[in-house]
Protein backbone atom coordinates (compact mmCIF):
# COMPACT_ATOMS: atom_id res chain seq x y z
CA UNK A 1 0.00 0.00 0.00
CA UNK A 2 1.12 3.95 -0.23
CA UNK A 3 0.54 6.00 2.27
CA UNK A 4 1.29 9.68 2.85
CA UNK A 5 1.90 11.04 6.40
CA UNK A 6 0.89 14.64 7.00
CA UNK A 7 2.48 16.29 9.95
CA UNK A 8 1.81 19.52 11.29
CA UNK A 9 2.56 21.62 14.94
CA UNK A 10 0.21 20.78 17.39
CA UNK A 11 -2.54 23.61 17.82
CA UNK A 12 -1.11 26.26 20.68
CA UNK A 13 2.49 25.70 19.34
CA UNK A 14 3.84 28.99 17.63
CA UNK A 15 5.26 28.08 13.94
CA UNK A 16 7.46 30.63 12.95
CA UNK A 17 7.67 29.58 9.81
CA UNK A 18 3.78 29.45 9.06
CA UNK A 19 3.60 33.61 10.50
CA UNK A 20 6.87 34.46 8.50
CA UNK A 21 4.47 32.89 4.86
CA UNK A 22 1.62 34.58 6.27
CA UNK A 23 3.13 38.07 6.67
CA UNK A 24 4.48 37.85 3.20
CA UNK A 25 1.18 37.03 1.21
CA UNK A 26 -0.07 40.63 1.49
CA UNK A 27 2.50 41.76 -0.42
CA UNK A 28 1.52 39.87 -3.05
CA UNK A 29 -1.86 40.89 -3.13
CA UNK A 30 -3.42 37.89 -0.89
CA UNK A 31 -4.83 39.90 2.20
CA UNK A 32 -7.20 37.63 3.26
CA UNK A 33 -5.66 34.18 4.10
CA UNK A 34 -4.90 33.87 7.82
CA UNK A 35 -3.67 30.68 9.82
CA UNK A 36 -0.60 29.77 8.19
CA UNK A 37 0.64 26.76 9.21
CA UNK A 38 4.03 25.25 7.68
CA UNK A 39 4.18 20.73 8.00
CA UNK A 40 5.95 18.15 6.26
CA UNK A 41 4.84 15.27 3.91
CA UNK A 42 6.06 12.05 4.18
CA UNK A 43 5.11 9.73 1.60
CA UNK A 44 5.51 5.82 1.63
CA UNK A 45 5.09 2.65 0.74
CA UNK A 46 4.32 -0.36 3.65
CA UNK A 47 3.60 -3.97 2.90
CA UNK A 48 1.76 -3.37 6.35
CA UNK A 49 -0.46 -0.56 7.29
CA UNK A 50 -1.05 -1.65 10.97
CA UNK A 51 2.98 -0.51 11.49
CA UNK A 52 2.13 3.06 10.34
CA UNK A 53 1.14 4.48 13.33
CA UNK A 54 3.77 3.29 15.57
CA UNK A 55 6.06 4.49 12.81
CA UNK A 56 4.84 7.65 13.08
CA UNK A 57 5.27 8.14 16.97
CA UNK A 58 8.49 6.70 17.08
CA UNK A 59 10.08 8.34 14.05
CA UNK A 60 8.31 10.54 11.53
CA UNK A 61 6.32 12.59 14.06
CA UNK A 62 6.92 13.80 17.86
CA UNK A 63 4.16 13.26 19.70
CA UNK A 64 5.01 16.21 22.32
CA UNK A 65 4.97 18.97 19.39
CA UNK A 66 3.64 17.73 16.24
CA UNK A 67 0.07 16.26 15.21
CA UNK A 68 -0.20 13.28 12.26
CA UNK A 69 -2.61 12.04 10.16
CA UNK A 70 -2.15 8.93 7.91
CA UNK A 71 -3.92 9.18 4.68
CA UNK A 72 -3.61 5.96 2.36
CA UNK A 73 -3.62 6.23 -1.22
CA UNK A 74 -3.79 3.44 -2.86
CA UNK B 1 37.59 8.79 31.26
CA UNK B 2 35.23 11.29 29.43
CA UNK B 3 33.10 9.80 26.18
CA UNK B 4 32.97 12.21 23.25
CA UNK B 5 30.10 10.68 21.39
CA UNK B 6 30.62 11.46 17.29
CA UNK B 7 27.57 11.16 14.92
CA UNK B 8 28.37 11.93 11.30
CA UNK B 9 27.31 15.58 11.27
CA UNK B 10 28.72 16.32 14.63
CA UNK B 11 30.47 19.81 14.28
CA UNK B 12 31.70 20.27 17.61
CA UNK B 13 33.31 17.28 19.18
CA UNK B 14 36.51 18.52 19.02
CA UNK B 15 35.82 21.76 21.19
CA UNK B 16 34.00 19.38 23.48
CA UNK B 17 36.70 16.71 24.03
CA UNK B 18 39.51 19.20 23.76
CA UNK B 19 37.18 20.79 27.05
CA UNK B 20 36.99 17.15 28.49
CA UNK B 21 40.68 16.55 28.29
CA UNK B 22 41.02 19.84 30.89
CA UNK B 23 39.16 18.04 33.86
CA UNK B 24 39.92 14.75 33.10
CA UNK B 25 41.51 11.62 30.30
CA UNK B 26 39.12 12.10 27.15
CA UNK B 27 38.41 10.17 24.16
CA UNK B 28 35.97 9.81 21.27
CA UNK B 29 33.64 7.47 20.74
CA UNK B 30 32.35 6.67 17.20
CA UNK B 31 28.29 6.00 16.92
CA UNK B 32 28.92 3.04 16.01
CA UNK B 33 30.23 1.71 19.20
CA UNK B 34 27.90 -0.61 21.31
CA UNK B 35 29.91 -0.72 24.08
CA UNK B 36 31.05 1.84 26.46
CA UNK B 37 33.50 0.22 28.99
CA UNK B 38 35.74 2.21 30.73
CA UNK B 39 34.16 5.27 30.68
CA UNK B 40 33.20 7.07 33.51
CA UNK B 41 30.49 10.77 31.68
CA UNK B 42 29.58 11.10 28.16
CA UNK B 43 28.77 14.35 26.18
CA UNK B 44 26.84 13.95 23.48
CA UNK B 45 28.11 17.03 21.46
CA UNK B 46 26.49 19.71 19.11
CA UNK B 47 26.61 19.51 15.34
CA UNK B 48 24.17 18.47 12.56
CA UNK B 49 23.93 14.68 13.33
CA UNK B 50 22.51 12.28 10.44
CA UNK B 51 21.49 16.32 8.51
CA UNK B 52 19.07 16.91 11.22
CA UNK B 53 17.00 14.92 8.40
CA UNK B 54 13.29 14.96 10.10
CA UNK B 55 14.07 17.00 12.94
CA UNK B 56 16.77 17.36 14.64
CA UNK B 57 18.08 14.69 16.78
CA UNK B 58 15.24 12.27 15.16
CA UNK B 59 17.54 10.17 13.36
CA UNK B 60 20.61 9.91 15.46
CA UNK B 61 18.69 8.54 18.64
CA UNK B 62 18.62 5.49 16.63
CA UNK B 63 22.29 5.23 16.69
CA UNK B 64 23.95 2.13 17.85
CA UNK B 65 25.82 3.86 20.61
CA UNK B 66 23.01 5.45 21.78
CA UNK B 67 21.28 2.36 23.34
CA UNK B 68 24.37 1.75 25.33
CA UNK B 69 23.99 5.91 25.98
CA UNK B 70 20.81 5.01 27.42
CA UNK B 71 22.23 2.21 29.46
CA UNK B 72 24.98 4.42 31.06
CA UNK B 73 21.95 7.19 31.75
CA UNK B 74 19.92 4.88 33.79
CA UNK B 75 22.72 2.79 35.61
CA UNK B 76 23.41 6.70 36.95
CA UNK B 77 26.32 7.73 34.98
CA UNK B 78 26.94 11.72 33.86
CA UNK B 79 25.53 12.41 30.19
CA UNK B 80 25.72 15.85 29.09
CA UNK B 81 23.84 16.87 26.10
CA UNK B 82 24.91 20.00 23.98
CA UNK B 83 22.68 22.08 21.22
CA UNK B 84 22.29 19.11 18.96
CA UNK B 85 22.86 16.73 22.00
CA UNK B 86 20.23 17.69 23.73
CA UNK B 87 17.91 17.64 20.98
CA UNK B 88 19.02 13.79 20.48
CA UNK B 89 18.64 13.14 24.49
CA UNK B 90 15.11 14.92 23.91
CA UNK B 91 14.19 12.81 20.78
CA UNK B 92 15.51 9.97 22.79
CA UNK B 93 13.20 10.12 26.07
CA UNK B 94 16.29 10.90 27.91
CA UNK B 95 15.61 14.20 28.68
CA UNK B 96 11.86 15.82 29.24
CA UNK B 97 10.16 18.38 26.39
CA UNK B 98 11.50 18.94 22.86
CA UNK B 99 13.67 21.67 20.72
CA UNK B 100 11.65 23.74 18.13
CA UNK B 101 12.95 25.99 15.36
CA UNK B 102 13.80 29.98 17.25
CA UNK B 103 10.54 31.95 17.43
CA UNK B 104 12.67 34.68 15.17
CA UNK B 105 13.88 31.87 12.74
CA UNK B 106 17.43 33.40 12.39
CA UNK B 107 20.08 31.03 13.17
CA UNK B 108 21.73 32.87 16.54
CA UNK B 109 25.34 33.37 17.24
CA UNK B 110 26.23 35.24 20.31
CA UNK B 111 27.29 35.40 23.90
CA UNK B 112 24.53 35.11 26.48
CA UNK B 113 24.17 34.91 30.43
CA UNK B 114 23.03 31.99 32.31
CA UNK B 115 21.52 31.57 35.53
CA UNK B 116 21.90 28.47 37.65
CA UNK B 117 18.44 27.40 38.64
CA UNK B 118 19.32 24.59 40.52
CA UNK B 119 22.75 22.74 41.60
CA UNK B 120 21.19 18.91 41.92
CA UNK B 121 22.37 18.06 38.65
CA UNK B 122 25.79 16.48 37.96
CA UNK B 123 27.21 18.94 35.89
CA UNK B 124 26.06 22.09 38.26
CA UNK B 125 26.87 20.74 41.48
CA UNK B 126 28.99 23.00 43.67
CA UNK B 127 27.96 25.96 41.71
CA UNK B 128 26.35 28.17 43.29
CA UNK B 129 22.47 28.92 42.40
CA UNK B 130 21.79 32.34 40.69
CA UNK B 131 25.63 32.14 39.61
CA UNK B 132 25.93 33.83 36.21
CA UNK B 133 27.76 32.16 33.71
CA UNK B 134 28.81 33.78 30.29
CA UNK B 135 28.50 31.09 27.55
CA UNK B 136 27.68 31.42 23.54
CA UNK B 137 24.45 29.93 22.02
CA UNK B 138 24.38 28.96 18.62
CA UNK B 139 21.38 27.43 16.79
CA UNK B 140 18.10 27.46 14.64
CA UNK B 141 16.45 25.12 16.78
CA UNK B 142 16.61 26.13 20.19
CA UNK B 143 12.74 26.75 21.63
CA UNK B 144 12.42 24.49 24.48
CA UNK B 145 9.24 23.69 24.72
CA UNK B 146 6.84 21.51 26.87
CA UNK B 147 3.77 21.95 27.76
CA UNK B 148 2.76 23.33 30.95
CA UNK B 149 1.73 21.31 33.12
CA UNK B 150 5.28 19.28 32.58
CA UNK B 151 6.79 22.87 32.87
CA UNK B 152 5.37 22.95 36.44
CA UNK B 153 6.48 19.30 37.58
CA UNK B 154 10.06 20.44 36.13
CA UNK B 155 10.22 23.47 38.05
CA UNK B 156 9.05 22.00 41.05
CA UNK B 157 11.37 18.84 41.00
CA UNK B 158 14.22 21.35 40.34
CA UNK B 159 14.97 19.93 37.10
CA UNK B 160 15.30 23.04 35.59
CA UNK B 161 18.89 23.83 35.43
CA UNK B 162 19.95 26.71 33.64
CA UNK B 163 17.83 30.06 32.58
CA UNK B 164 19.04 32.48 30.03
CA UNK B 165 19.51 35.52 31.97
CA UNK B 166 16.67 38.46 32.53
CA UNK B 167 15.70 39.50 28.66
CA UNK B 168 18.65 37.36 27.42
CA UNK B 169 16.17 34.99 25.58
CA UNK B 170 17.51 34.61 22.36
CA UNK B 171 15.18 31.94 20.86
CA UNK B 172 11.47 32.14 22.65
CA UNK B 173 12.34 29.20 24.89
CA UNK B 174 9.56 28.56 27.24
CA UNK B 175 9.74 30.24 30.71
CA UNK B 176 13.47 31.25 29.50
CA UNK B 177 14.70 27.81 29.97
CA UNK B 178 18.20 27.28 28.43
CA UNK B 179 18.62 23.79 30.65
CA UNK B 180 17.05 20.93 31.72
CA UNK B 181 17.96 17.58 34.12
CA UNK B 182 16.12 14.11 33.84
CA UNK B 183 14.56 13.43 37.31
CA UNK B 184 17.50 11.58 38.86
CA UNK B 185 19.67 15.01 37.88
CA UNK B 186 22.46 12.59 36.39
CA UNK B 187 21.52 13.69 32.61
CA UNK B 188 21.64 17.32 31.40
CA UNK B 189 21.20 19.25 28.61
CA UNK B 190 21.40 22.78 27.39
CA UNK B 191 21.61 24.90 24.11
CA UNK B 192 24.46 27.36 25.01
CA UNK B 193 28.04 25.10 24.61
CA UNK B 194 29.89 25.45 27.82
CA UNK B 195 32.82 23.77 25.49
CA UNK B 196 33.29 26.86 23.69
CA UNK B 197 33.86 29.06 26.99
CA UNK B 198 36.38 26.74 28.47
CA UNK B 199 39.65 29.71 27.67
CA UNK B 200 39.63 33.17 29.18
CA UNK B 201 41.34 33.66 25.84
CA UNK B 202 37.86 33.61 23.81
CA UNK B 203 36.07 35.73 26.38
CA UNK B 204 34.85 33.55 29.16
CA UNK B 205 35.85 29.72 30.85
CA UNK B 206 32.62 30.20 32.76
CA UNK B 207 31.41 26.85 30.76
CA UNK B 208 34.25 25.02 32.38
CA UNK B 209 32.64 24.83 35.80
CA UNK B 210 30.08 22.32 34.15
CA UNK B 211 32.76 19.95 33.05
CA UNK B 212 34.75 19.68 36.17
CA UNK B 213 31.43 19.20 38.17
CA UNK B 214 30.88 16.34 35.98
CA UNK B 215 34.58 15.24 36.65
CA UNK B 216 34.06 15.43 40.68
CA UNK B 217 30.36 13.15 40.17
CA UNK B 218 32.17 10.73 37.72
CA UNK B 219 35.15 10.27 40.29
CA UNK B 220 32.18 9.82 43.27
CA UNK B 221 30.37 7.16 41.39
Amino acid sequence: MKARVLIRPKEGILDPQGKAVERALPALGFDSVRDVRVGRLVELEADDAAHLEDLCEKLLANPLIEDYEIQEIG
Amino acid sequence: MFGVLQFPGSCDERDALAACERVSEARMIWHEETSLDGIDAIVVPGGFSYGDYLRAGAIARFAPAMEAVREFAEAGGPVLGICNGFQVLCEAGLLPGALLPNDGLRFLCRQVDLEVVSTDSAFTRGLEEGERLSVPVKHMTGRYFAPPGMLDELEARGQVVLRYGPGQNPNGSARDIAGVSNEAGNVMGLMPHPEHAVDPLTGSDDGLKLFAAAAKAAVAA
